[in-house]
């Protein structure tokens, strides 16, 4: 199989990395993505934890019971949107 | 999943950065029979969490000397551990927005260059030029010491548990501790999910769970969690170098080796207590202020927020050293959310200390006593 099949288009992870990881025990759904970076990238995981995860089951690594853990915000949002939230006022 | 031993010479509990540094610099020294124990992964707790900042830059004497030292370690830990730690020298920028906060960073740039620190004062006009992007229009003064850096936290955690391995010390994570046990005032191990593991010493490096740790043994700890929130953008094309901080907001943020911009800022309204939750709330206040620190950053887009959990004491310092009350109980915890920088150094330090008594005076400070006694210290450069 190539070494260069990617698993995480966003960060660039190729299936032969998730394969390393395993190999060197970090071998659950959690760890694999800090091992790799997988899923913390653009699209926050979106695309890539389902092959991820099969990758992982198909390298002995062990089952997931849920997916990685979602982080907001659901898309990325400017800083400006988001400033425009709070009208508190700031701690000098 | 290996077997859990029954019995162990130590127990260290914690496989953050704190209890793998302890448990790697007791072997280096040659204690046997170490196990290291986690509730969950490597990387799951603050360690992982963490913004990456290591500085020097403190108000207190005992923070810049072990400080110094702790960005030393992790200078050199790239090549001592075979393992990129993408480590920056940025330097740590403390921004004063009043005469107050101006004054305190000079009493504290002048006590960092006592102790040999090239930490200098800058002007508004110095910012700009050091990070043309800042607005420096409510700028009063700043500190700057180029030496601070900024690392990649998840590697250090990697390395250290890689190096314990080698060096026999067995670390089994998913194995969550329900309790230490005790006879008569002495630890005698601990009782997790997969069994009980005798050990005449258990080391409390569980950060921000250590107090419902050691109340499993009726030892109550003056410190508290509070949960940290942090965020990373989009990545950028690198741009800005120092580490930027505002202690008066707690708004602190930096550019990682990945491009992003990854920080935080203080949010006094959650209330103390395990919560590894994001807020809204939290989002829109560091959005904010760092919008009006640096306006150009308004256009970039937030990609993922996360949270973890400062283990807070009521003087800003941490609980170190061997418990009076429980024979064979060490803590290495209360470390304010500044753990991660201090672990490599302490790590070395206490174990220096449990085997061979030395650095006497600072575990004296440091131990949990000073409550029982009343001799509280202070810390004015607690960021986040």
């Amino acid at each position: 199989m190539s070494d260069k099949i990617l698993i995480c288009r966003c960060e660039d992870v190729t299936l032969k990395e998730v394969r390393e990881a395993v190999e060197k025990g970090y071998d659950d759904l959690e760890s694999v993505k800090r091992y790799t970076g997988f899923g913390t990238g653009w699209c926050q995981g979106k695309q890539c934890v389902a092959a991820a995860a099969r990758a992982i089951v198909a390298f002995g690594g062990q089952p997931p019971a849920a997916p990685i853990t979602p982080r907001p915000p659901f898309h990325p949002l400017p800083i400006a949107h988001l400033a425009a939230l709070t009208d508190e006022e700031e701690a000098t | 999943m290996k077997p859990l031993p029954e019995e162990a010479g130590c127990v260290v509990v914690g496989a953050g950065i704190m209890g793998l540094s302890v448990a790697y610099n007791l072997a280096r020294l040659g204690v046997e029979r170490i196990v290291v124990v986690d509730r969950g992964y490597l990387c799951g707790g603050a360690s992982g969490r963490n913004g990456g900042g290591v500085r020097a830059q403190w108000s207190s004497e005992t923070n810049i000397r072990l400080m110094k030292r702790s960005i030393k370690i992790c200078d050199e830990f790239a090549t001592r551990f075979g393992i990129n730690v993408w480590f920056r020298e940025a330097g740590y920028l403390f921004l004063a927005r009043g005469e107050e906060r101006a004054k305190q960073l000079a009493q504290s740039c002048a006590l960092q260059r006592e102790h040999g620190l090239p930490t200098r004062i800058l002007d508004a006009a110095d910012v700009k030029k050091l990070a043309p992007e800042l607005d420096t229009s409510r700028v009063v003064a700043a500190s700057y010491n180029p030496s601070d850096g900024v690392v990649f936290p998840w590697p250090f955690v990697w390395g250290y548990a890689r190096e314990c391995a080698r060096l026999g010390v067995e670390v089994h994570t998913h194995t969550a501790v329900h309790a230490i046990e005790e006879t008569a005032g002495k630890v005698t191990g601990v009782v997790t999910d997969r069994g009980r593991v005798r050990a005449p010493q258990v080391i409390c490096a569980a950060g921000a769970w250590s107090p419902e740790l050691t109340r499993t043994v009726g030892v109550e700890l003056p410190s508290h969690p509070h949960r940290h929130e942090i965020c990373s953008t989009e990545p950028l094309k690198p741009f800005l170098k120092p580490f930027v901080g505002d202690l008066a907001t707690g708004l602190y943020f930096s550019q990682s080796m990945r491009g992003e911009i990854v920080g935080g800022i203080s949010n006094a309204e959650v209330p103390e207590g395990l919560d590894q939750g994001s807020s809204l709330r939290f989002l829109a206040l560091y959005a904010r202020s760092l919008q009006r620190a640096m306006p150009r950053l308004g256009a970039v887009r937030i990609l993922r927020q996360w949270s973890g959990c400062y283990d807070i004491t009521p003087d800003g310092n941490p609980l170190v050293g061997p418990v009076d009350e429980m024979e064979g109980l060490v803590l290495t915890s209360g470390f304010m959310g500044h753990g991660f920088m201090m672990a490599p150094i302490m790590g070395e330090l206490l174990a220096r200390y449990l085997l061979h008594g030395e650095e006497r005076e600072l575990f004296e400070r440091w131990n949990l006593r000073r409550y029982r006694e009343g001799n509280l210290l202070s810390e004015t450069m607690i960021l986040g």
